[in-house]
Protein backbone atom coordinates (compact mmCIF):
# COMPACT_ATOMS: atom_id res chain seq x y z
CA UNK A 1 0.00 0.00 0.00
CA UNK A 2 1.46 3.52 -0.85
CA UNK A 3 1.63 5.91 2.13
CA UNK A 4 -0.40 8.72 2.59
CA UNK A 5 1.21 12.39 1.03
CA UNK A 6 1.43 15.34 3.29
CA UNK A 7 1.75 18.61 1.45
CA UNK A 8 2.39 21.88 3.32
CA UNK A 9 2.46 25.92 2.91
CA UNK A 10 2.96 29.27 4.42
CA UNK A 11 0.53 31.60 3.45
CA UNK A 12 0.34 35.09 5.43
CA UNK A 13 2.36 33.24 8.74
CA UNK A 14 5.99 33.76 10.22
CA UNK A 15 6.70 29.79 9.56
CA UNK A 16 6.34 29.43 13.34
CA UNK A 17 3.88 26.72 12.83
CA UNK A 18 6.35 24.63 9.92
CA UNK A 19 9.33 24.66 13.09
CA UNK A 20 6.65 23.87 15.15
CA UNK A 21 6.29 20.55 12.77
CA UNK A 22 10.21 19.84 13.07
CA UNK A 23 10.02 20.25 16.78
CA UNK A 24 8.19 16.67 17.06
CA UNK A 25 12.29 15.46 17.37
CA UNK A 26 13.05 11.70 16.13
CA UNK A 27 9.62 11.05 15.82
CA UNK A 28 10.26 13.00 12.48
CA UNK A 29 12.26 9.42 11.55
CA UNK A 30 8.72 7.61 12.15
CA UNK A 31 7.24 10.38 10.23
CA UNK A 32 8.99 9.69 6.89
CA UNK A 33 8.40 6.23 7.47
CA UNK A 34 4.33 6.91 7.53
CA UNK A 35 3.96 9.25 5.15
CA UNK A 36 5.23 10.63 1.79
CA UNK A 37 5.51 14.78 1.29
CA UNK A 38 5.08 16.11 -1.41
CA UNK A 39 4.69 20.16 -2.27
CA UNK A 40 5.92 21.48 0.88
CA UNK A 41 9.20 24.09 2.16
CA UNK A 42 10.32 21.07 3.98
CA UNK A 43 11.40 19.25 0.69
CA UNK A 44 11.12 22.35 -1.62
CA UNK A 45 8.83 20.62 -3.49
CA UNK A 46 7.38 23.30 -5.50
CA UNK A 47 4.18 22.24 -7.57
CA UNK A 48 1.93 19.37 -6.79
CA UNK A 49 2.93 16.01 -8.71
CA UNK A 50 0.13 14.07 -7.39
CA UNK A 51 -2.88 13.77 -5.57
CA UNK A 52 -2.25 14.57 -1.63
CA UNK A 53 -4.40 13.51 0.99
CA UNK A 54 -3.47 15.60 4.25
CA UNK A 55 -2.58 19.07 3.54
CA UNK A 56 -1.24 21.65 6.24
CA UNK A 57 -2.07 25.29 5.85
CA UNK A 58 0.02 27.49 7.88
CA UNK A 59 -0.94 31.37 7.91
CA UNK A 60 -3.83 33.80 6.96
CA UNK A 61 -4.69 34.87 3.32
CA UNK A 62 -3.30 38.25 3.27
CA UNK A 63 -3.28 38.53 -0.81
CA UNK A 64 -4.16 37.45 -4.44
CA UNK A 65 -1.20 34.33 -3.96
CA UNK A 66 -2.17 33.26 -0.87
CA UNK A 67 -6.06 32.53 -2.26
CA UNK A 68 -4.45 31.31 -5.11
CA UNK A 69 -2.16 28.77 -3.12
CA UNK A 70 -4.86 27.92 -0.66
CA UNK A 71 -7.06 27.20 -3.50
CA UNK A 72 -5.30 24.88 -5.30
CA UNK A 73 -4.20 23.36 -1.78
CA UNK A 74 -8.36 22.28 -0.89
CA UNK A 75 -8.29 21.42 -5.40
CA UNK A 76 -5.38 18.71 -4.59
CA UNK A 77 -5.59 17.82 -0.68
CA UNK A 78 -8.31 15.54 -0.19
CA UNK A 79 -8.10 16.76 3.94
CA UNK A 80 -7.52 20.33 5.33
CA UNK A 81 -6.26 21.63 8.05
CA UNK A 82 -5.67 25.01 9.38
CA UNK A 83 -2.12 24.90 11.83
CA UNK A 84 -2.23 27.53 14.25
CA UNK A 85 -3.82 31.07 15.01
CA UNK A 86 -3.09 32.87 11.84
CA UNK A 87 -4.65 30.44 9.66
CA UNK A 88 -8.21 30.02 12.18
CA UNK A 89 -8.36 33.54 13.05
CA UNK A 90 -5.56 35.72 10.64
CA UNK A 91 -3.53 35.79 13.48
CA UNK A 92 -1.10 39.07 14.33
CA UNK A 93 -1.20 40.03 10.42
CA UNK A 94 -4.59 40.28 10.72
CA UNK A 95 -4.00 43.29 13.35
CA UNK A 96 -4.17 45.30 10.79
CA UNK A 97 -7.71 44.86 10.24
CA UNK A 98 -9.79 47.78 10.26
CA UNK A 99 -7.23 49.91 9.14
CA UNK A 100 -7.36 51.22 5.10
CA UNK A 101 -4.83 50.03 3.56
CA UNK A 102 -3.94 53.19 2.50
CA UNK A 103 -2.90 53.71 5.79
CA UNK A 104 -0.53 50.60 6.11
CA UNK A 105 1.28 51.24 3.18
CA UNK A 106 2.32 54.56 3.98
CA UNK A 107 2.92 53.42 7.77
CA UNK A 108 5.91 50.97 6.31
CA UNK A 109 7.25 53.21 3.14
CA UNK A 110 6.57 56.78 4.03
CA UNK A 111 5.94 57.42 7.44
CA UNK A 112 6.90 54.68 9.42
CA UNK A 113 9.96 55.85 12.25
CA UNK A 114 12.34 53.13 10.94
CA UNK A 115 11.13 54.75 7.17
CA UNK A 116 15.19 55.95 6.11
CA UNK A 117 16.23 55.61 2.54
CA UNK A 118 12.76 56.00 0.55
CA UNK A 119 13.30 59.65 0.10
CA UNK A 120 11.19 59.80 -3.62
CA UNK A 121 8.17 57.95 -0.90
CA UNK A 122 7.87 55.23 -3.45
CA UNK A 123 4.77 52.81 -2.66
CA UNK A 124 5.64 49.12 -4.26
CA UNK A 125 3.86 49.27 -7.31
CA UNK A 126 5.02 46.29 -9.46
CA UNK A 127 2.88 43.97 -11.27
CA UNK A 128 4.20 41.11 -10.23
CA UNK A 129 3.75 41.56 -6.12
CA UNK A 130 0.72 40.16 -5.36
CA UNK A 131 -2.52 42.05 -4.31
CA UNK A 132 -2.87 43.01 -0.42
CA UNK A 133 -6.33 42.05 0.58
CA UNK A 134 -8.96 44.38 1.85
CA UNK A 135 -8.08 42.22 5.45
CA UNK A 136 -6.72 39.64 6.11
CA UNK A 137 -8.79 36.32 6.12
CA UNK A 138 -8.60 33.13 8.50
CA UNK A 139 -8.44 30.27 5.41
CA UNK A 140 -11.95 28.64 6.29
CA UNK A 141 -13.69 31.65 5.35
CA UNK A 142 -11.98 31.22 2.21
CA UNK A 143 -11.61 27.97 1.58
CA UNK A 144 -13.19 24.75 3.15
CA UNK A 145 -11.40 23.97 6.07
CA UNK A 146 -11.33 20.00 7.72
CA UNK A 147 -9.59 20.60 10.95
CA UNK A 148 -8.69 23.11 13.22
CA UNK A 149 -5.44 23.23 15.18
CA UNK A 150 -4.90 25.88 17.20
CA UNK A 151 -1.84 27.43 18.96
CA UNK A 152 1.27 29.90 18.26
CA UNK A 153 2.60 27.87 17.25
CA UNK A 154 0.46 24.67 17.87
CA UNK A 155 2.22 22.82 20.28
CA UNK A 156 4.41 20.09 18.57
CA UNK A 157 2.71 16.85 20.18
CA UNK A 158 -0.32 18.27 19.16
CA UNK A 159 0.71 18.11 15.33
CA UNK A 160 2.07 15.01 16.03
CA UNK A 161 -1.04 13.76 17.56
CA UNK A 162 -3.04 14.92 14.77
CA UNK A 163 -1.04 13.63 11.97
CA UNK A 164 -1.03 9.61 13.27
CA UNK A 165 -4.73 10.54 13.95
CA UNK A 166 -5.49 11.40 10.34
CA UNK A 167 -3.04 8.75 9.20
CA UNK A 168 -4.02 5.81 11.32
CA UNK A 169 -7.93 7.16 11.83
CA UNK A 170 -7.74 6.46 15.31
CA UNK A 171 -9.62 8.98 17.63
CA UNK A 172 -7.30 11.29 18.28
CA UNK A 173 -6.41 12.10 21.87
CA UNK A 174 -6.99 15.91 23.03
CA UNK A 175 -5.11 16.22 26.74
CA UNK A 176 -5.73 19.63 28.17
CA UNK A 177 -1.93 21.14 28.13
CA UNK A 178 -1.76 20.77 24.69
CA UNK A 179 -4.55 22.92 23.01
CA UNK A 180 -3.87 26.74 23.53
CA UNK A 181 -3.80 29.31 21.60
CA UNK A 182 -0.43 31.13 22.45
CA UNK B 1 -29.87 23.14 59.51
CA UNK B 2 -33.74 22.53 59.25
CA UNK B 3 -33.31 24.95 56.18
CA UNK B 4 -31.54 21.86 54.03
CA UNK B 5 -33.46 21.04 50.74
CA UNK B 6 -33.16 17.96 48.38
CA UNK B 7 -32.39 18.84 44.62
CA UNK B 8 -31.12 17.30 41.63
CA UNK B 9 -28.58 18.06 39.17
CA UNK B 10 -28.25 16.04 35.77
CA UNK B 11 -29.64 13.26 37.73
CA UNK B 12 -27.56 13.60 40.96
CA UNK B 13 -29.23 13.62 44.37
CA UNK B 14 -27.97 17.45 45.60
CA UNK B 15 -28.13 19.29 48.97
CA UNK B 16 -27.88 23.28 50.33
CA UNK B 17 -29.59 25.73 51.88
CA UNK B 18 -32.79 26.90 50.69
CA UNK B 19 -32.53 30.08 48.75
CA UNK B 20 -29.06 29.64 47.44
CA UNK B 21 -28.44 30.91 43.81
CA UNK B 22 -27.94 27.53 42.04
CA UNK B 23 -24.42 27.86 40.89
CA UNK B 24 -23.19 28.15 44.43
CA UNK B 25 -25.12 25.05 45.71
CA UNK B 26 -23.54 23.37 42.66
CA UNK B 27 -20.07 24.18 43.90
CA UNK B 28 -21.29 23.15 47.21
CA UNK B 29 -21.87 19.50 45.74
CA UNK B 30 -18.90 19.81 43.99
CA UNK B 31 -20.45 20.50 40.61
CA UNK B 32 -19.28 22.98 38.26
CA UNK B 33 -21.24 25.29 36.47
CA UNK B 34 -19.13 27.72 34.21
CA UNK B 35 -19.49 31.72 34.99
CA UNK B 36 -17.49 34.64 33.88
CA UNK B 37 -19.55 37.69 34.22
CA UNK B 38 -20.38 36.10 37.95
CA UNK B 39 -17.90 37.30 41.01
CA UNK B 40 -18.09 36.01 44.75
CA UNK B 41 -19.13 38.60 46.68
CA UNK B 42 -20.86 40.74 44.04
CA UNK B 43 -24.93 40.18 43.20
CA UNK B 44 -25.01 38.12 40.40
CA UNK B 45 -26.69 39.75 37.48
CA UNK B 46 -26.99 37.34 34.79
CA UNK B 47 -25.19 39.39 32.08
CA UNK B 48 -23.06 36.54 29.77
CA UNK B 49 -25.88 33.53 30.25
CA UNK B 50 -22.22 30.91 30.33
CA UNK B 51 -24.01 29.86 33.55
CA UNK B 52 -27.40 29.12 31.78
CA UNK B 53 -29.17 25.29 32.52
CA UNK B 54 -32.43 23.80 31.77
CA UNK B 55 -35.45 24.10 34.38
CA UNK B 56 -38.45 22.75 33.38
CA UNK B 57 -37.62 23.11 29.95
CA UNK B 58 -36.66 26.18 30.37
CA UNK B 59 -33.05 27.84 30.34
CA UNK B 60 -32.70 30.11 33.67
CA UNK B 61 -29.14 31.95 34.74
CA UNK B 62 -28.11 29.62 37.44
CA UNK B 63 -25.90 32.74 38.79
CA UNK B 64 -29.34 34.28 39.89
CA UNK B 65 -31.42 31.99 40.51
CA UNK B 66 -32.25 30.36 44.39
CA UNK B 67 -32.52 26.41 44.20
CA UNK B 68 -35.75 25.21 45.58
CA UNK B 69 -36.97 22.11 46.90
CA UNK B 70 -37.05 19.34 44.96
CA UNK B 71 -35.81 21.17 41.39
CA UNK B 72 -34.25 19.20 38.83
CA UNK B 73 -31.48 20.86 37.15
CA UNK B 74 -30.40 19.71 33.51
CA UNK B 75 -26.92 21.08 33.39
CA UNK B 76 -24.54 18.79 31.86
CA UNK B 77 -25.93 17.48 28.59
CA UNK B 78 -24.98 17.76 25.14
CA UNK B 79 -27.07 20.74 24.17
CA UNK B 80 -26.16 22.82 27.26
CA UNK B 81 -22.95 22.10 26.60
CA UNK B 82 -22.90 23.27 23.11
CA UNK B 83 -24.87 26.46 23.78
CA UNK B 84 -22.41 27.68 26.66
CA UNK B 85 -19.77 26.91 23.94
CA UNK B 86 -21.47 29.23 21.30
CA UNK B 87 -21.58 31.88 23.40
CA UNK B 88 -17.80 32.04 24.25
CA UNK B 89 -17.71 31.80 20.49
CA UNK B 90 -20.05 34.70 20.25
CA UNK B 91 -17.40 36.81 22.17
CA UNK B 92 -13.96 35.77 20.60
CA UNK B 93 -15.51 37.29 16.72
CA UNK B 94 -17.15 40.13 18.23
CA UNK B 95 -13.85 41.33 20.16
CA UNK B 96 -10.83 41.14 18.61
CA UNK B 97 -8.35 38.58 20.91
CA UNK B 98 -5.22 37.93 19.70
CA UNK B 99 -4.34 35.70 22.56
CA UNK B 100 -0.68 35.08 21.08
CA UNK B 101 0.10 38.83 21.92
CA UNK B 102 -2.24 39.08 25.00
CA UNK B 103 -0.37 40.62 28.39
CA UNK B 104 -3.46 37.93 30.13
CA UNK B 105 -3.12 35.06 28.28
CA UNK B 106 -2.87 31.99 30.51
CA UNK B 107 -4.63 33.75 32.49
CA UNK B 108 -7.57 34.46 31.19
CA UNK B 109 -10.88 33.65 32.12
CA UNK B 110 -12.54 33.67 28.54
CA UNK B 111 -9.84 31.84 27.06
CA UNK B 112 -9.90 29.31 29.43
CA UNK B 113 -13.36 28.60 29.31
CA UNK B 114 -12.94 28.17 25.27
CA UNK B 115 -10.09 25.48 26.56
CA UNK B 116 -12.34 23.94 28.72
CA UNK B 117 -15.25 23.55 26.09
CA UNK B 118 -12.38 22.80 23.16
CA UNK B 119 -13.47 25.58 20.89
CA UNK B 120 -10.97 24.78 17.68
CA UNK B 121 -12.80 27.56 15.52
CA UNK B 122 -15.55 29.65 16.51
CA UNK B 123 -18.42 28.70 13.97
CA UNK B 124 -19.78 32.66 13.49
CA UNK B 125 -17.52 34.85 11.32
CA UNK B 126 -14.85 37.12 12.90
CA UNK B 127 -15.82 40.99 13.00
CA UNK B 128 -12.58 42.33 13.20
CA UNK B 129 -14.39 45.56 15.46
CA UNK B 130 -12.46 49.10 15.05
CA UNK B 131 -11.63 49.66 18.75
CA UNK B 132 -9.57 51.93 20.46
CA UNK B 133 -7.13 51.05 23.40
CA UNK B 134 -6.83 53.98 25.81
CA UNK B 135 -3.56 54.92 27.54
CA UNK B 136 -4.29 58.35 28.42
CA UNK B 137 -4.32 57.18 32.98
CA UNK B 138 -0.81 57.02 34.11
CA UNK B 139 -1.24 53.51 35.41
CA UNK B 140 -3.73 51.62 33.55
CA UNK B 141 -4.05 50.73 29.86
CA UNK B 142 -7.85 49.81 28.54
CA UNK B 143 -7.92 48.00 25.77
CA UNK B 144 -10.84 48.24 24.49
CA UNK B 145 -10.28 44.79 21.67
CA UNK B 146 -11.11 42.92 24.90
CA UNK B 147 -13.56 43.73 26.61
CA UNK B 148 -16.68 41.31 27.00
CA UNK B 149 -18.99 44.18 29.41
CA UNK B 150 -19.56 41.63 31.78
CA UNK B 151 -19.02 45.33 34.38
CA UNK B 152 -16.60 43.65 37.41
CA UNK B 153 -14.68 46.38 37.18
CA UNK B 154 -17.82 49.03 37.59
CA UNK B 155 -19.01 46.73 40.08
CA UNK B 156 -16.01 46.35 42.26
CA UNK B 157 -13.44 49.49 41.61
CA UNK B 158 -14.43 52.45 43.64
CA UNK B 159 -13.04 54.97 45.31
CA UNK B 160 -13.51 55.84 48.84
CA UNK B 161 -16.64 57.67 48.59
CA UNK B 162 -18.26 54.74 46.46
CA UNK B 163 -18.16 56.33 43.14
CA UNK B 164 -17.04 53.63 39.97
CA UNK B 165 -13.33 54.21 38.30
CA UNK B 166 -15.34 52.59 35.54
CA UNK B 167 -18.46 53.39 33.54
CA UNK B 168 -20.50 52.55 30.57
CA UNK B 169 -20.34 55.08 27.57
CA UNK B 170 -22.68 54.78 24.28
CA UNK B 171 -25.50 52.22 23.80
CA UNK B 172 -25.81 49.32 21.33
CA UNK B 173 -23.38 48.25 19.30
CA UNK B 174 -21.25 51.25 20.10
CA UNK B 175 -21.27 50.60 23.88
CA UNK B 176 -18.14 50.76 26.06
CA UNK B 177 -16.85 50.37 29.49
CA UNK B 178 -14.39 53.41 30.24
CA UNK B 179 -12.30 54.39 32.63
CA UNK B 180 -13.06 57.91 33.77
CA UNK B 181 -10.77 60.52 32.39
CA UNK B 182 -10.52 62.44 35.77
CA UNK B 183 -10.08 59.42 38.14
CA UNK B 184 -8.13 57.41 35.92
CA UNK B 185 -5.39 60.19 36.59
CA UNK B 186 -4.52 59.96 40.23
CA UNK B 187 -5.92 55.77 40.36
CA UNK B 188 -3.85 54.79 42.72
CA UNK B 189 -1.39 51.46 42.14
CA UNK B 190 -2.86 49.11 44.55
CA UNK B 191 -6.60 49.56 43.18
CA UNK B 192 -5.03 49.74 39.44
CA UNK B 193 -4.08 45.64 40.44
CA UNK B 194 -6.84 45.11 42.11
CA UNK B 195 -8.77 46.26 38.50
CA UNK B 196 -6.58 44.08 36.53
CA UNK B 197 -7.23 41.54 38.33
CA UNK B 198 -10.97 41.61 38.89
CA UNK B 199 -11.24 41.84 34.52
CA UNK B 200 -11.68 38.26 33.77
CA UNK B 201 -10.15 39.27 30.34
CA UNK B 202 -7.21 41.06 29.26
CA UNK B 203 -9.00 44.34 28.93
CA UNK B 204 -7.60 46.14 32.14
CA UNK B 205 -3.80 46.03 32.28
CA UNK B 206 -1.63 47.83 34.76
CA UNK B 207 1.73 49.65 32.67
CA UNK B 208 4.59 48.31 32.78
CA UNK B 209 3.56 45.04 34.05
CA UNK B 210 2.87 41.60 31.62
CA UNK B 211 4.37 38.55 30.69
CA UNK B 212 5.32 37.93 33.88
CA UNK B 213 4.72 34.53 34.30
CA UNK B 214 6.58 31.67 32.52
CA UNK B 215 4.14 29.84 30.13
CA UNK B 216 3.63 26.49 32.14
CA UNK B 217 2.94 28.07 35.27
CA UNK B 218 -0.22 30.23 34.61
CA UNK B 219 -3.38 30.14 36.13
CA UNK B 220 -4.87 27.63 33.43
CA UNK B 221 -1.94 26.34 31.55
CA UNK B 222 -2.16 22.84 33.85
CA UNK B 223 -5.89 22.31 34.66
CA UNK B 224 -8.90 23.45 33.32
CA UNK B 225 -10.91 26.17 35.01
CA UNK B 226 -13.51 24.48 37.07
CA UNK B 227 -11.31 22.30 38.38
CA UNK B 228 -10.72 23.73 42.18
CA UNK B 229 -14.72 22.54 42.38
CA UNK B 230 -14.98 19.22 43.43
CA UNK B 231 -15.37 16.78 46.82
S1 LIG C 1 -8.47 38.69 26.71
FE1 LIG C 1 -8.29 36.46 26.89
S2 LIG C 1 -9.32 35.67 25.07
FE2 LIG C 1 -8.91 37.85 24.72
S3 LIG C 1 -6.92 37.92 23.68
FE3 LIG C 1 -6.50 38.09 25.88
S4 LIG C 1 -6.13 35.98 26.52
FE4 LIG C 1 -7.15 35.85 24.55
S1 LIG D 1 -13.08 45.93 31.41
FE1 LIG D 1 -12.99 43.79 32.04
S2 LIG D 1 -14.11 43.78 33.99
FE2 LIG D 1 -14.68 45.67 32.93
S3 LIG D 1 -16.54 45.16 31.78
FE3 LIG D 1 -14.79 44.89 30.39
S4 LIG D 1 -14.30 42.72 30.59
FE4 LIG D 1 -15.57 43.22 32.34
Amino acid sequence: MSKPVVATTSLAGCFGCHMSILDIDERILTLIELVEFNKSPVDDIKTFTKPVDIGLIEGGVCNSENVEVLKSFRKNCKILVSLGECAIMGGLPALRNGIPIEECLHEAYIGGPTVQLNKDGIMPNDDELPMLLDKVYPCHEIVKIDYFLPGCPPRADLIWDALVALVTGDPMKLPYEVVKFD
Amino acid sequence: MSNLIKFKIDGKECMAEAGKFIVDAAADNGIYIPTLCNMKGVKPKGACRICSVRINGRLMTSCTTPVTDGMEIESNSAEIQDLRKSIIELLFVSGNHFCPACEKSGNCELQALAYRYQMMVPRYPYEFPMKPVDASSPRIIKDQNRCIFCKRCIKTIKDKNGRSYFVFRNRGHKLEVVLDEEMGKTIDIATAHLAMENCPVGSILVKEKGFDTPIGKRKFDKEPIGSDIKL
